[in-house]
C-alpha cells in the first residue's frame, strides 16, 4: 500500500503506477494460484470417488415392512420395503399438509411403490432417525424429534426437509443400482 | 536507535481504541514499517525474510500433508503414496515440504554464513544470534523427525542411527533411548511420537523467530561495514527500501525452489527411501540429508562412540561460543584481510566435510575428515581469538553513507576519525 | 588468499584421488543412460510405449511381481497409458478379488477399476516362501526406489536445468533386464542365483526374465510389428511403464513445473524494476561488493 502511495506522488506517476498495479495484480495472481492446490487437496480424493462406484443391492431377500441399511460413498441409505397399508396412507396425504411438499410418486420409481430408497441422516443436522416410530409410522428422529412418514417426508420439524433420495435405478424388478442414473454412473 | 522512522499514530477511532488496549498495529508498524535498515545491506540479508517465508511454506504444505498422513508403521509408506497418487495435488505438496526443507537449510546455511562473515554474532548481538543457534538446533530436530515420517528405509534406519546415538549419553542414554522409541525397537510407537513432536516443533521455532526478530528490533541490523548506524543518513526505512528488496529477493528464491520441486523432486532425497522400511535389512549406504552430512563426517571421524557424539553435538554448539571466541574488534570480515581467509577456508572445510559424509567411512575418508574436523574446531578454538588479537584491519568508512556514496561526496569524511567503540580498529597497528 | 587456495587445492586433490581410488576395486558397471521421452524439461510419456510396458508387465512379470499401489483406474487417467474407461473396467472384471460377504464369508468377485493390481501371492511371506525365501520387489515405486551413483563431478551436472538427469533408477532396471551374461570364468554362481553385469555382487535370484519374442505384441495398421519383439525392447517399454508407475503425475508436474516458473520469472522482473522506482527515491542502491574489499588487502 504504501508502495502505491509514494508511486503517485511522483512525477512519472503513471508508468510507475502501471507498473506498481501490474506488479501488485501478479503478486494477488501467484497468491491466489499458490493457495488453489491447497483449497483442491481438501476435496475427495482419487480413490474416495473411484470407491464411490455404483452399488448394487439384491431387493429380494428384504421382507415386507422391513428397511436395510445400506452405506454408498460412505452414507447411509435406508431400504424400505412398504406394505400396501403405508403406500395407501403415503399417496392420500394431502400435499397442503406437508412441511416440504411432495407427491408420493414423486418419491418412489414409477411402477416400484413398494420400494422406498432415501438417506438414512435426518435432514435437521444428520442423527440417523428409528424406523416404525412416531405417529406417522415412518421415522423418529432420537436427537431433536424430527418425524418422517413411510415415503420419507417429513411431518414434523425442526427438520426443514424430507430425506433426501439418492440416484439409483432398477435392474430388474428385485435389484437396484444405486448411484447410476439413466445408464450412467454419477460423477 | 538513533534513527526512528515515523511513529505509528492511529486515525480512525476505532484504531484508537484498540491501539490503547493493545497496541499491536503500532508494534507491527515500529518493527516492519518505520524500522530503520541500513541502506548498504546487499542480498545476503535477504535470506531472514527467505527463511520466514520458507517456515511459513512448511507449516503451511506440513498441516495439509497431515490431514492426509497415518502415522502408523503399517499405514505410513502407503499412506505417503496415497497422497502422491490419489489426492488432489498430493504430489506438489509433498514435493514442496521435502524439497521445501532442503530449501529452508539452504537458506539458513546462507544466513548463518553471511552472519559469522559480516561479524553480526559479536556485540551487541549475541543474545540474537544464540536465539538463530537455537532455531538451527529445533529446524535440525524437525527435519530428521520429519524424514522418518515416509517410514522408508532411510527413515527406519535414520531413527535408528540417530536414536543409537542418543544412547551414548552416559547413565541416562539408555532412559532416553527407550523413551523415545516406546518398545525395545524403533516401531510403531516411534513414529507415531515423531509425527507429533514433528508437528511441535515448527511451532516453537515460531516462538524463538519472534524472539530472534524482537532482538533484532532491539540491536538493530548489522551491514556489511559492520559500523553501526550513526545517524539518520545511513538508513532508509524498512517498509517500502527493504519489504520490496525482500520479496524480490523472496520471488527470485522461489525460482530456485521451483526447479527442485517440479523438475528434479527426488534429487536431494534417498532412492532407498522408496523401500518400505524393513527392520531386517539394513541400506548399503547410510547417510543422511544432505544438510546433516558435515556433522556425519565429524561423528565418523572419530573411532569412538562417545567421543563421535560429543564431537558432533560440539560442532553445531561452538557456534554459540563465536561472540566470545572471536576477539577482533572490527565485525566485518570486508576489513579483515587475514581472518577473510580463514573464513573462506571455514566454508570450503564445511564443504568438504559434506561430501565426506556422503562416502564411506574407510581409508582416506576418514583421514580427510578427520583433518576437516580438526580445522573446523580450530577455526573456533584458534583462529578467530588469535586473528583477532594479530591481525590489523583495514581503514574503516566514516559511515555507512560514506561506505555508500564513497568518502569523497561526504560532507564530513575525516579520514580515518575514530567511528564509535564496538567498529573502531584495534590501536596495535 | 595463496593460503586459501593452497588448502583448498590439496583437499580437492585428495578427495578426487579417493574417488578414482573407489573406481578402480570391482564394482558393477554403470548402467548406460538411456533416451526416455519422459526425461527433461519437456518430457511425456509414450502411451504406446506405457501400453506395450504394461502388456509385458501383465504377461511376464505380474506372475511374481505384486503393485499394490497401482489401481485398475490409473490405467485410464491422464498422464498414463491412455487406455480408455471402458477398456480398464473389462481388464478389471478379467481379475478376481476376494472381500467379506454380509455372512462374514470371503467371496470372490469381479475386480472394478477402483481396485488395486491383484497380487500374484496371498501376502509378503507366501511370496518369500515361494521363491527362494525373499520376496520379489513390489513394483508400485521401483523405479524410484533403485538408482546408482555416477560420483563428483557429475552429480552436480545431474541437478542442473536442461542437462539434469533423474531417470537412474529406469537405466538401471533397463540395464539390469539386460545385463544377464555368462560368468567370467572362475566366478562360482551358486544354485539359484544367476550372473547379471549390473546387479550389485552379481548375483541376483531372479532368473533371465524375457526373452525374443516372448511377448506378441499388437500389430501396427499394415499387418506389420510396429518395434520390435526383442528383450530390449521389451525391457525398455516394461521400464518405461515402470516409470509411470513410479510416477503416475510426471506430466502434470512437468507441465506445471514450466507454467510456474515461467510465471515466477516475470513476476521477479516486475519486482525488479519496482524495487529499482523505489530505491530511486533514496539514491539508488548499492550492488556488489564493498568497493573497500578491493583496496589494500
Amino acid at each position: 500500500m504504501a508502495i502505491t502511495e509514494s508511486g503517485a506522488a511522483k512525477p512519472d506517476g503513471s508508468r510507475r503506477d502501471f507498473l506498481f498495479l501490474a506488479t501488485g495484480a501478479a503478486l494477488a495472481v501467484g497468491t491466489g494460484a499458490a493457495a488453489w492446490p491447497f483449497v483442491a487437496s481438501m476435496a475427495p480424493d482419487a480413490a474416495t470417488v473411484a470407491a464411490g462406484a455404483p452399488l448394487d443391492v439384491d431387493l429380494a431377500p428384504i421382507q415386507e415392512g422391513q428397511i436395510i441399511n445400506v452405506f454408498w460413498r460412505g452414507k447411509l441409505i435406508f431400504v424400505r420395503n412398504r406394505s400396501e397399508k403405508e403406500i395407501k396412507e403415503s399417496q392420500d396425504v394431502k400435499l397442503t399438509e406437508l412441511i416440504d411438499p411432495q407427491p408420493d410418486s414423486a418419491r418412489v420409481k414409477e411402477g416400484h411403490a413398494k420400494w422406498l430408497v432415501v438417506y438414512g441422516n435426518c435432514t435437521h443436522l444428520g442423527c440417523v432417525p428409528i424406523g416404525h416410530q412416531g405417529p406417522y409410522q415412518g421415522w423418529s428422529c432420537p436427537c431433536h424429534g424430527s418425524l418422517f412418514d413411510a415415503a420419507g417426508r417429513v411431518r414434523r420439524g425442526p427438520a426443514p426437509s424430507n430425506l433426501p433420495i439418492p440416484p439409483y435405478v432398477f435392474e430388474g424388478d428385485t435389484k437396484i443400482r444405486i448411484g447410476e442414473e439413466g445408464g450412467k454412473a454419477v460423477a | 536507535m538513533s534513527a526512528h522512522g515515523t511513529a505509528y499514530v492511529p486515525k480512525s477511532g476505532l484504531a484508537k481504541w484498540f491501539e490503547s488496549r493493545l497496541p499491536l498495529v503500532g508494534l507491527v508498524h515500529s518493527s516492519f514499517v518505520s524500522f530503520p535498515v541500513p541502506r548498504n545491506l546487499n542480498y545476503f540479508w535477504t535470506f531472514g525474510a527467505i527463511l520466514i517465508m520458507m517456515l511459513g511454506v512448511q507449516i503451511a504444505t506440513g498441516i495439509w500433508l497431515a490431514m492426509h498422513y497415518d502415522p502408523s508403521a503399517n499405514a505410513a509408506f502407503n499412506s505417503v503414496e496415497h497422497i502422491m497418487r490419489d489426492v488432489n495435488y498430493g504430489w506438489l505438496l509433498r514435493y514442496m515440504h521435502a524439497n521445501g526443507a532442503s530449501m529452508f537449510f539452504v537458506a539458513v546455511y546462507i544466513h548463518i554464513f553471511r552472519g559469522l562473515y559480516y561479524g553480526s554474532y559479536k556485540a551487541p548481538r549475541e543474545v540474537l544470534y544464540i536465539l538463530g543457534v537455537i532455531i538451527y538446533l529445533l529446524m535440525m530436530a524437525t527435519a530428521f523427525l520429519g524424514y522418518t515420517l515416509p517410514w522408508g528405509q532411510m527413515s527406519y534406519w535414520g531413527a535408528t542411527v540417530i536414536t543409537n546415538i542418543l544412547a551414548a549419553i552416559p547413565i541416562v542414554g539408555d532412559t532416553i533411548q527407550s523413551l523415545l522409541w516406546g518398545g525395545y525397537s524403533v516401531g510403531s510407537p516411534t513414529l507415531n511420537r515423531f509425527f507429533s513432536l514433528h508437528y511441535l516443533l515448527p511451532f516453537m521455532i515460531v516462538g524463538v523467530v519472534v524472539l530472534h526478530v524482537w532482538a533484532l528490533h532491539v540491536t538493530g541490523q548489522n551491514n556489511p561495514t559492520g559500523i553501526p548506524i550513526k545517524s539518520g543518513k545511513d538508513v532508509v526505512a524498512f517498509t517500502p527500501y527493504a519489504t520490496i528488496k525482500d520479496v524480490f529477493a523472496a520471488a527470485v528464491f522461489m525460482i530456485f525452489f521451483a526447479y527442485w520441486i517440479f523438475y528434479q523432486p527426488n534429487y536431494l532425497g534417498h532412492a532407498d527411501n522408496y523401500v518400505p522400511a524393513n527392520p531386517g535389512v539394513t541400506p548399503k549406504h547410510i547417510v543422511p540429508e544432505w544438510y546433516f552430512l558435515p556433522f556425519y563426517a565429524i561423528l565418523r571421524a572419530v573411532p569412538d562412540k562417545l567421543g563421535g557424539v560429543i564431537l558432533m553435538f560440539g560442532a553445531v554448539l561452538i557456534l554459540a561460543f563465536a561472540p566470545w571466541l572471536d576477539t577482533s574488534r572490527v565485525r566485518s570480515s570486508n576489513y579483515r584481510p587475514i581472518y577473510r581467509q580463514f573464513f573462506w577456508l571455514f566454508v570450503i572445510v564445511c564443504i568438504i566435510l559434506g561430501w565426506l559424509g556422503a562416502k564411506p567411512p574407510e581409508g582416506g575418508y576418514v583421514i580427510a575428515s578427520q583433518i576437516c574436523t580438526a580445522y573446523y574446531f580450530a577455526h573456533f578454538l584458534l583462529v578467530m581469538p588469535l586473528v583477532g588479537l594479530f591481525e590489523t584491519p583495514n581503514r574503516l568508512p566514516g559511515s555507512i553513507l560514506e561506505s555508500v556514496t564513497g568518502p569523497g561526496k561526504q560532507v564530513d569524511s575525516g579520514s580515518g576519525m575514530p567511528v564509535g567503540a564496538a567498529a573502531a580498529p584495534p590501536s596495535k597497528g | 588468499m595463496k593460503t586459501t587456495r593452497v588448502l583448498a587445492a590439496s583437499l580437492m586433490a585428495l578427495g578426487l584421488s579417493l574417488t578414482a581410488a573407489k573406481a578402480a576395486d570391482g564394482h558393477s558397471p554403470n548402467p548406460p543412460r538411456e533416451n526416455w521421452s519422459f526425461a527433461g524439461v519437456f518430457g511425456k510419456f509414450d502411451k504406446a510405449q506405457l501400453q506395450r510396458g504394461f502388456q509385458v508387465y501383465r504377461e511376464v512379470c505380474a506372475n511374481c511381481h505384486s503393485m499394490t499401489l497401482v489401481r485398475f483406474r490409473n490405467l485410464a487417467e491422464p498422464g498414463g497409458p491412455g487406455f480408455t474407461a471402458a477398456q480398464v473396467k473389462a481388464l478389471a472384471a478379467e481379475y478376481k478379488v476376494s472381500e467379506l460377504n454380509d455372512n462374514g464369508e470371503q467371496v470372490e468377485r469381479p475386480a472394478r477399476p477402483a481396485d488395486a493390481w491383484p497380487s500374484p501371492f496371498p501376502n509378503e511371506k507366501a511370496a518369500a516362501a515361494a521363491n527362494g525365501g525373499k520376496a520379489p520387489p513390489d513394483f508400485s515405486v521401483l523405479a524410484k526406489a533403485r538408482t546408482y551413483e555416477r560420483g563428483f563431478p557429475l552429480f552436480v551436472v545431474d541437478a542442473m536445468p536442461f542437462v539434469g538427469y533423474s531417470e537412474q533408477g529406469v537405466d538401471y532396471i533397463h540395464a539390469l533386464l539386460n545385463g544377464y551374461e555368462d560368468p567370467p570364468a572362475g566366478t562360482e554362481v551358486p544354485a539359484g542365483a544367476n550372473y547379471n553385469k549390473y546387479y550389485d555382487g552379481h548375483l541376483i535370484a531372479m532368473a533371465k526374465p524375457l526373452s525374443d519374442g516372448q511377448v506378441t505384441y499388437a500389430k501396427g495398421e499394415n499387418g506389420e510389428p510396429v518395434v520390435p519383439e526383442t528383450v530390449d525392447q521389451y525391457s525398455r517399454d516394461v521400464s518405461a511403464f515402470m516409470a509411470w508407475a513410479a510416477e503416475p503425475h510426471l506430466e502434470a508436474r512437468k507441465a506445471l513445473g514450466f507454467r510456474v516458473i515461467l510465471f515466477l520469472i516475470v513476476l521477479s522482473g516486475l519486482l525488479y524494476y519496482v524495487k529499482k522506482k523505489v530505491w530511486a527515491d533514496v539514491g539508488g542502491e548499492v550492488h556488489g561488493l564493498q568497493p573497500e574489499l578491493h583496496k589494500a588487502g
